[in-house]
């Protein structure tokens, strides 16, 4: 299968295997007036299977969003058909307006317009507690 | 400014600060009954509680301040669809500091967040009272005089009590503090106390589902009731709430300076023969509850 190399934007690489419409989603990419591609369950040696995102724009993305879905994740920035810049993403301290408190006794199911805000309180297990009530997220 | 949302918002310097005023308010009454004087206390419970309402008023007014506020959402404009945050703002217009106790979990702290006066948590749902928390650890100090070198039995619901929790993340800054976690199976401990409190800080604790297995060893028993309305399922509740019943009987083995502790309201979970005994301070522990309220307004309102 051959999906076009990008010229100018961003490649989202070694997201695992059924994760990618989860961050096309996340990150609203359908509104994005350029071409986005998603490469699902691409064969990966160190991973087995993957998914790739490429956005062919250089755009603003929330890495938090990414992060918090994909910790493992690697962004490549690609200007004039070169890759420029390599990074991986980290396991957010905080997420705000990514997940939903799912704790009905929680304030934010009364409130509507507060903002829904987790704090990362356990790296290791990559467990994320809402701020107002410090329900897990599931 | 500060607000007091959450026990963890107090440092253990701040915490042996306002135990060491509370416990002089005790001896010197009269020499904070002006401390507050020209200070208006706003006691906002959307939902009632009765006795912690009170202690907040009485404490404010035993310093000299004033009062105002509602009892219940229905006599507050919380009935006609105002946030948490407009009522904060606008209350705020009239007081100097706030108690406030919703039903809703983070309510306290959603309101500190836009609050322009101290905002003291009275009590979110089943998730943090700090004050509550703060007047345990004035009895237990001026009981066996010391925070450190103390076993501490806790019984009943463990799993959804948030006294015990609070209870346990104080307790774990003090030195050899041991802990003997007694509940049915059904509501042992959450998981995430133990790892993120107990083991973090390495306290030594065990668990059991007998009252008198450990008696002999407690210094202070602090004893909770089973909350019907943290219950889905009715058997179940039925089934657990009278799991323990402290007697006599039970009390045989215990030390002579034991401390029996209970946040009331009680049920049945300590039988009216022990009220007599003289380890018996759930009552006393009221009395304490008002004095260090009064010690942490003080603090928040910086009155010297």
């Amino acid at each position: 299968m051959n999906i076009d190399s990008i010229k100018n934007g961003i490649v989202i690489d070694h997201i695992g295997a059924k994760k990618g419409m989860q961050i096309y989603e996340a990150l609203k990419l359908k509104d994005l007036d350029c071409s986005v591609a998603i490469i699902t369950n691409a064969k990966s040696k160190k991973m087995g299977r993957k998914d790739i995102i490429k956005i062919d724009k250089d755009i603003k993305i929330n890495m938090d969003v990414i992060g918090f879905i994909e910790p493992n994740a690697t962004i490549n920035i690609v200007k004039d058909d070169k890759l420029v810049n390599k990074y991986k993403v980290n396991l957010p301290e905080k997420i705000v307006n990514i997940a939903k408190c799912q704790n009905p006794r929680c304030i934010t199911s009364n409130e509507k317009e507060l903002d829904q805000v987790f704090i990362l309180t356990d790296k290791e297990k990559q467990i994320y507690r809402c701020q107002y009530c410090e329900m897990s997220l599931k | 400014m500060k607000h007091v949302i959450d026990i963890k918002d107090l440092s253990t310097e701040e915490i042996d600060e306002l135990i060491k005023v509370a416990k002089d308010i005790i001896n010197n009454k009269e020499k904070y009954a002006h401390k507050c004087d020209g200070k208006q206390l706003a006691t906002l419970f959307f939902e009632p509680s009765t006795r912690t309402r009170l202690s907040f008023e009485s404490a404010m007014l035993a310093l000299g301040g004033e009062v105002i506020g509602f009892s219940e959402a229905s006599s507050s404009s919380v009935s006609k669809g105002e946030s948490v945050a407009d009522t904060i703002r606008v209350v705020g217009a009239y007081s100097d500091i706030i108690a406030m106790r919703h039903p809703k979990e983070g309510a306290p702290l959603v309101a500190s967040l836009k609050s322009v006066v101290p905002i003291i948590n009275a009590g979110d749902g089943g998730h943090n009272h700090p004050t509550q928390t703060l007047t345990d650890l004035l009895t237990i100090h001026c009981e066996k005089n010391r925070l450190d070198n103390l076993t501490i039995g806790l019984c009943g619901d463990l799993k959804f009590g948030r006294t015990v929790h609070s209870l346990i993340t104080a307790m774990s800054r003090y030195k050899n503090i041991r802990f003997v976690l007694i509940s049915p199976k059904e509501l042992v401990i959450p998981e995430y106390i133990k790892r993120n409190i107990l083991d973090k800080n390495n306290i030594e604790y065990c668990e059991t589902n007998d009252i008198e297995e450990y008696m002999d060893q407690l210094d202070v028993l602090y004893m909770t009731r089973v909350q019907k309305e943290r219950f889905f399922n009715e058997d179940d509740y039925v089934r657990l709430k009278d799991y323990y019943i402290l007697n006599k009987e039970k009390l045989e083995k215990a030390k002579e300076d034991l401390v029996i502790l209970h946040p009331l309201p009680r049920v049945n979970e300590i039988s009216t023969d022990v009220d007599d005994d003289k380890r018996a301070c759930y009552f006393k522990q009221v009395e304490y509850g008002k004095y260090i309220r009064m010690a942490l307004i003080m603090k928040l309102l910086e009155v010297e």
